[in-house]
């Protein structure tokens, strides 16, 4: 179970800005849904509200009408339904990155033996059996969200929530966490929803694409490309080029190409 | 893509912490010069002033000599510290719990907050002889100067610290369903340390400040009454005896938090530079 559905979901605020008040519309009327198991990127220009509905979605923010509902009931505040990975991991500092992860564990009550144990399973799952003693500043950008996303995955949530978790790393290193998130939904088949700004990554891991202006849907693509997806060979296809031209050209003059 | 990630977790091992670096004079030793430039300097010139108005280290030496073998200077110490430590450590375990209280919950901060930022600034001498009235001239109401002295430093850097908290790292909190009591205890709390910590120095020299306060105004007793009766005698020397002793412990104590902070928030001074020049 994982279904995430978007229904008719608006979020307003207000912003001061030099002693002026500014209406801000970051979701209007945003409704979409993504599938138990699927993967869902959402991808926009900055501002366009990705960053909000993630955040409405994990219960972070209420929204100001409309509803979303996970496995059929309606998000009221967060839920261990739900496992969030945020942009820059955002790891307790003066814990481990085994208690990092425990920490989350802790949250949904496990206690005891299977506490250590589950977190060394999901430790292992992200390759960082060896550095589970390391707190978050021995750690490199990359662990580091390794671990966040340990630490999400072990309460078992039905659905992952990420935003824009590897934004903040360098390329090389983000490409061996696309691979591994890849690897990870394979082996959990999480539903997963994610934010990104990154065309290629969209593409690569996404089943589909849902394209955001100025808070609205504006496009929601498929990924023609089969899994498993061997990320190298993938962007050797035609499917990947065609994809990604036609989400760039989404994103930025607003003609649709199908 | 494993080879990848094998290169990161190499590159990522943390550096060793001791790069070489310059020669450099040990911290201690500059200190240590320091201090004796200044009782040199203070020898020499301080032997010219009129033995009232003024006094000189080796002087001092000797009066400090003269109160400890004749036992006044450590009974005066053991009554002074009692309650100070008493008052100090009541202001603590009162003023870290409110700090975090008044920071994290904004109906808090909005009914306690305003007491906490004038009772900071209150004029504590002028309130003592209302104390006394209602505390009497003993051990009780000695504690409370020192305890209303270092609590408002404790309780307003606890405060700070909670609303400098990343707001992200609540969130981690809320994400995982943790409720509010354990997130202001396993989030809130340690990020706060180093901010409490920095309180809980600030109140050493103020609960230094309050305990003679409150041993010149309350029955004199104490390295209090000592200052007093040296001061009397116009033994100025005498008198210097426990002022120095006082910032003495001062110093001593700032070192004893400085090591407590390091042993229960050890990522704090990992963490934060030390790069100066």
């Amino acid at each position: 179970m994982g279904e995430v559905t978007f229904l008719d979901v608006s979020k307003r605020f207000t912003i001061r800005v030099d002693g002026e008040q500014h209406a801000v519309q970051a979701l209007d009327h945003v409704s979409f849904t993504v599938a138990d198991g699927e993967v869902v990127a959402l991808i926009g220009p900055s501002g366009c509200g990705k960053t909000t509905a993630l955040r409405v979605a994990m219960g972070l923010d209420p929204s100001s009408s409309g509803r979303v509902m996970v496995d059929g009931r309606e998000v009221h505040g967060c839920g261990h339904d739900r496992g969030m990975v945020f942009q820059h991991a955002e790891l307790l500092p003066w814990l481990s990155a085994r208690q990092n992860v425990m920490f989350g564990l802790e949250m949904k009550g496990m206690r005891g033996a299977e506490l250590r144990a589950t977190a060394e399973k999901y430790l292992e799952l992200v390759g960082l059996t060896e550095s589970q003693n390391r707190r978050p500043h021995q750690l490199s950008g990359g662990m580091k969200q390794r671990v966040g996303i340990a630490r999400a995955l072990a309460i078992d949530p039905s659905v992952l929530l990420m935003d824009e978790p590897f934004g903040a790393l360098d390329a090389q290193t983000r490409e061996s966490l696309q691979a591994e998130l890849l690897d990870i939904h394979a082996r959990t088949k999480k539903t997963i929803l994610f934010v990104t700004h990154d065309l290629d990554e969209a593409v690569l891991i996404a089943d589909r694409i849902v394209v955001m202006k100025q808070g609205r849907v504006h496009d929601i693509m498929t990924v023609p490309i089969e899994r498993p997806r061997d990320l190298e060979a993938v962007r050797g296809t035609a499917e990947f080029a065609d994809t990604r031209y036609k989400v760039w050209k989404a994103i930025h003059d607003g003609a649709v190409v199908h | 893509m494993a080879n990848l990630a094998e290169i990161e977790s190499k590159a990522a091992a943390p550096p060793v912490i001791d790069t070489p670096e310059r020669r450099q004079w040990p911290r201690w030793l500059i200190t240590l010069l320091s201090v004796a430039c200044l009782l040199i300097f203070w020898e020499i010139f301080g032997r010219d002033v009129n033995p009232v108005f003024g006094s000189y280290p080796s002087a001092i030496a000797v009066a400090f000599w003269e109160l400890l073998r004749s036992g006044q200077l450590g009974k005066a110490l053991f009554e002074s510290l009692q309650p100070f430590f008493a008052g100090y450590i009541l202001a603590i375990v009162i003023g870290v719990p409110l700090g975090l209280v008044i920071g994290r919950f904004r109906v808090a901060e909005a009914a306690l907050g305003i007491y906490v930022t004038a009772g900071y600034a209150m004029p504590l001498v002028a309130l003592v002889p209302l104390l006394i009235l209602w505390l009497g001239l003993g051990f009780k109401v000695k504690v409370a100067v020192v305890f209303l002295m270092a609590l408002f430093p404790i309780c307003i850097n606890t405060w700070l610290g909670v609303v400098a908290v990343p707001k992200t790292l609540i969130e981690v909190g809320k994400s995982f369903v943790a409720p509010d009591m354990v997130i202001l205890r396993r989030i809130v709390l340690p990020a706060t340390l180093p901010y409490i910590m920095a309180g809980v120095r600030l109140a050493v020299g103020r609960a230094v400040v309050a305990m003679v306060i409150a041993e010149f105004f309350t029955t004199i007793s104490g390295l209090g009454a000592l200052i007093i009766n040296s001061a009397n005698n116009f033994d100025t020397a005498a008198m210097f005896v426990p002022i120095i002793i006082l910032m003495v412990m001062a110093i001593g104590l700032n070192s004893l938090i400085g090591f407590v902070e390091r042993k229960v928030a050890p990522w704090q001074a990992e963490i934060a530079g030390r790069e100066r020049e």
